[in-house]
């Protein structure tokens, strides 16, 4: 029973974390339609970046969380405009395409740069304990941190000008743009912050867990099954996805091995898509 | 009777599109459907072809029970139609578009036989000199008779035209209507949506109208044009549209 | 425009002579010529110089050449992104490879019962999946890779995570493993072969051309009587059949299976890019995208300036393409040239 707490319990810290990194994916994914396959690279880059200026330069790793999102943020308008815009409006294999090989660039300058061997970023904020179970406070930073940028996002979404125009042209594009909603400026934008939000989730996951420049990879398939639980074009709902998808990794090892998780994890994406494509909390488009 | 309609309704959410449209078709004719935009008129032709199944009602072709059946079932079962907005598989060339009509229509012909039918049908249709473009080249008018080929490549029993009148110039008109009483005349019923008053009026052996997915008047263009409440409905401008709808019947009694 | 009473439209289907018929089918094959010459010379190549390494490196190409052809029946025909293609492959090698090593079949029955478990996947997703469009169906393909691989990862018969290993002594069936590697590059010439000409008359057939109708537009297809819930399904199971059978080959060839190779995601996407490169819907381009992609693989893989980054000027080019080519060499040439048409199928 204590186990099963001690799971449930971490599952959940997790699940905060996992619903960050898949929030980017989808927001993107609801405004424009596009699936970013670059979405690991860049939860890689975000580790990489709060390791670099946690290793080097000595920096507090929540502090260098704010350089991340700045980078994330520019990385993301840029890949837009250079890879994106141009096929915005082609058929999806080619934004898939397009931002597969972004992935492919950032992956093979990354492994050239920092090759695939395994880093951590050495900081502690000791442990604490509830009941029988023992949680790092790094992961209840996390988990802190996860939700009050899902918060962030949902009023920025909601109380300002641009967010407001993020909101209308995920709602109906060229609605929007009768209205005067300048919308690559706002497609940029999404995809900016779409990015950012992955950066982030890397550099929170890089005070968490080891990580290679490869480690992206599988918290972007992570991010297909928590967006589709929680309906693709749902930044919010990804939220409560990553915590069903957290309690689930929490759980299922306590009655079969640990290695069955994926496959009811997939098995659970693909029957969802199946069943109900708009995620089980609803979305605005389906 | 090659279609009968009982009571055909169709909701979209709490939206009622439709609401029970009765009435019968008998071979050889051509029907028109008119009504204000949004009158529900490609609504119902949606029902008919299987794309939307009636939410209520049944519809009978050809002395069978189709009511929800797939498109490509009444594709195959003698239905054509064309679309409101075209949809040219626009990289395929024109004479590749009216193929697959004719392939995966009533007749399922073979590729050669099926390109024997393209030919003659794009001559009739005055395509032939574009046969080897993409489709997607085409200007709206010749898009228009491209949907028109495809469809009676497929011999249907019953074509279904959705405004295929509209955008098109006045000469255009008047050949256009040339092929539609010209198919007509060959044993095709036909159904067609149209806004252009005075060719359907000339047209038409009978007319249905509706008016917010309500069946408000069914009989012969010179019945229709007299009914007060068509006239209401149908023009914000009551005695310009009378005046029109008389002539027009009046025109056709003497053809 | 002509006067209406030209023609009859609605007479009977008119008789075509045997000889009209022969002549058009004559003039269908041209554009079975270029892909044929250029998988001769590559299964001629390596035997005529009778070095191993040249005929080792033809086989990845031809490899490349067979999986992207038969995606292409899906993708480029049908407008279907298969991202998790990988899975036939992956399922049919260790279908095939788990008859050799553990009930001791041998090649040709293993091959074909591999196909045949590819295709048989299909058909009951194809049933499933394909309703989805677009993006969704995309993401479910991957989707079922991931499971499929999580699975097998757990499947204790066909190994679990360690797979399996062919005994050496089954090569000496073949007459030793020289002689069996020999055999399985002819193999895979056979089958390139086969997988082309599916490839061709596909493209040229009735159910071929319903298939374009599908990628144009699904509904206006449907409503043209194109049964297009079947007609995916079939075309779905005909691109899976094959990477079914060369998953066979290929893990026999390789002496050894395990999960994370037969179900690698970017083997997938690999093939994507080879059917992009070459131009998507034609029947030469996967033939010329498999050859592209995988001499520049090569180069930039021995290239002492690129080796470090090969994958990222791999993607640099195909942002180039996507971006800027996206009919693929093929499809660019018959734009630029429409008297080349019935050559470049």
């Amino acid at each position: 029973m204590d186990f099963l707490f001690t799971s449930i319990l971490d599952g959940l810290m997790l699940g905060f974390v996992y619903g960050l990194a898949a929030m980017g994916l989808t927001l993107i994914w609801g405004v424009m339609n596009v699936i970013n396959l670059s979405h690991g690279p860049i939860i890689s880059l975000g580790m990489f970046g709060v390791y670099l200026l946690f290793t080097f330069l000595g920096m507090n790793p929540y502090i260098a969380l704010i350089f991340v999102a700045l980078f994330g943020l520019l990385l993301g308008i840029v890949i837009y405009f250079v890879a994106v815009n141009r096929v915005i409006d082609a058929p999806h294999l080619s934004t898939l395409l397009a931002t597969f090989a972004v992935a492919m660039i950032i992956t093979g300058l990354g492994t050239a740069v920092f090759t695939a061997s395994p880093r951590n970023v050495d900081y502690s904020l000791g442990s604490v304990t509830i009941g029988n179970a023992t949680i790092p406070v790094t992961r209840i930073v996390a988990a802190v941190l996860s939700v009050l940028i899902t918060a962030g996002l949902y009023l920025y979404l909601h109380r300002t000008r641009s967010g407001r125009y993020i909101r209308a042209v995920a709602n109906n594009r060229s609605a929007a743009e009768l209205m005067g909603v300048p919308s690559v400026r706002i497609l940029a934008l999404s995809f900016g912050i779409g990015t950012m939000l992955a950066a982030l989730a890397g550099g929170l996951i890089s005070t968490l867990f080891p990580f290679t420049i490869l480690a992206g990879g599988t918290y972007e398939l992570k991010s297909f099954v928590i967006g589709v639980l929680g309906g693709l074009g749902n930044p919010i709902g990804a939220l409560f996805g990553g915590l069903i998808l957290g309690v689930l990794e929490g759980i299922i090892p306590t009655f079969m091995p640990a290695t069955w998780v994926p496959v009811l994890e997939f098995g659970l994406f693909v029957l969802i898509l199946l069943v109900r494509p708009q995620g089980l909390f609803g979305a605005k488009k389906s | 009777m090659i279609l009968q309609l009982e009571g055909v309704s169709k909701n979209f959410g709490g939206l009622r599109a439709l609401s029970d449209v009765t009435f019968d078709l008998p071979e050889g004719q051509i029907l028109g459907l008119i009504g204000p935009n949004g009158a529900g008129k490609t609504t119902l032709f949606n029902c008919i072809s299987g794309v939307y199944t009636p939410t209520e009602g049944r519809v009978i072709f050809r002395g069978q029970e189709v009511t929800g059946h797939k498109p490509y079932d009444m594709a195959k079962a003698g239905m054509a139609r064309t679309h409101q907005i075209v949809r040219p598989l626009n990289e395929l060339t024109v004479r590749e578009n009216v193929i697959v009509g004719s392939c995966f229509g009533r007749e399922g012909n073979g590729l050669t036989a099926a390109g024997r039918i393209a030919d003659e049908v794009l001559k009739f249709v005055g395509l032939d000199g574009r046969r080897d473009q993409l489709a997607g080249s085409l200007n709206v008018g010749q898009k228009k008779r491209l949907e028109m080929a495809r469809a009676l490549a497929a011999r249907p029993y019953l074509l279904l035209l959705d405004e295929v009148l509209a955008g098109l110039n006045p000469s255009e008109i008047g050949h256009m209507v040339e092929i539609v009483r010209n198919i007509r005349d060959q044993g095709v019923t036909i159904i067609m949506i149209e806004h252009v008053m005075k060719a359907v009026m000339s047209v038409s052996d009978r007319l249905v109208v509706l008016d917010y997915g309500r069946q408000i008047a069914e009989g012969t263009p010179q019945v229709v044009a007299n009914d007060p409440q068509v006239i209401e409905a149908y023009l914000g401008d009551p005695d310009l549209a009378l005046r029109l709808m008389r002539d027009q019947a009046r025109s056709q009694e003497s053809t | 425009m002509n006067s209406p009473q030209d023609s009859s439209v609605v007479g009977s289907a008119p008789k075509v002579s045997w000889r009209e018929a022969l002549s058009q089918n004559a003039g269908a094959y041209v554009g079975l010529i270029l892909p044929l010459i250029i998988i001769a010379l590559l299964t001629i190549w390596p035997t005529v110089t009778g070095k191993d390494i040249t005929r080792e490196s033809i086989f990845t190409i031809m490899l490349s050449i067979a999986l992207a052809s038969s995606l292409n029946i899906l993708l480029g025909y049908t407008g279907y992104v298969s991202f998790g293609h990988v899975v036939f492959f992956g399922l049919g090698g260790y279908v095939g490879f788990y008859l050799m090593a553990v009930q001791g079949w041998s090649l040709w029955p293993a091959m074909a019962m591999g196909g045949l478990a590819a295709g048989l996947l299909a058909f009951l997703l194809g049933k499933a999946i394909l309703r989805l469009r677009g993006g969704y169906f995309a993401l479910a393909t991957i989707g079922v890779n991931e499971a499929m691989r999580a699975f097998i990862n757990n499947f204790e018969p066909f190994g679990g995570p360690v797979g399996m290993t062919l005994n050496f002594q089954v090569y000496r069936d073949y007459g030793g493993a020289a002689q069996a590697l020999r055999m399985t590059f002819y193999i895979l010439a056979a089958i390139t072969f086969i997988v082309i000409l599916v490839s061709y008359f596909v493209r040229m057939s009735k159910f071929g051309l319903g298939l374009l109708a599908i990628r144009e537009d699904e509904d206006a297809a449907e409503v043209m009587g194109v049964v297009a819930p079947s007609a995916k399904t079939w075309a779905y199971v005909l691109s899976a059949i094959f990477p079914g059978i060369l998953g066979v080959l290929f893990f026999f060839k390789n002496g050894s299976i395990e999960p994370v190779p037969a179900f690698r995601l970017n083997f997938s996407i690999e093939m994507i890019v080879m059917v992009m490169l070459g131009g998507q819907g034609t029947v030469l381009g996967p033939i010329l995208g498999g050859i592209g992609y995988q001499s520049l693989r090569g180069y930039l893989l021995t290239s002492p300036l690129f080796k470090n980054i090969q994958l990222a000027v791999a993607g640099v080019l195909l942002l180039v393409i996507v971006l800027f080519v996206p009919a693929g060499v093929v499809g660019w040439l018959r734009n630029r040239f429409p008297v080349l048409r019935r050559i470049l199928q």
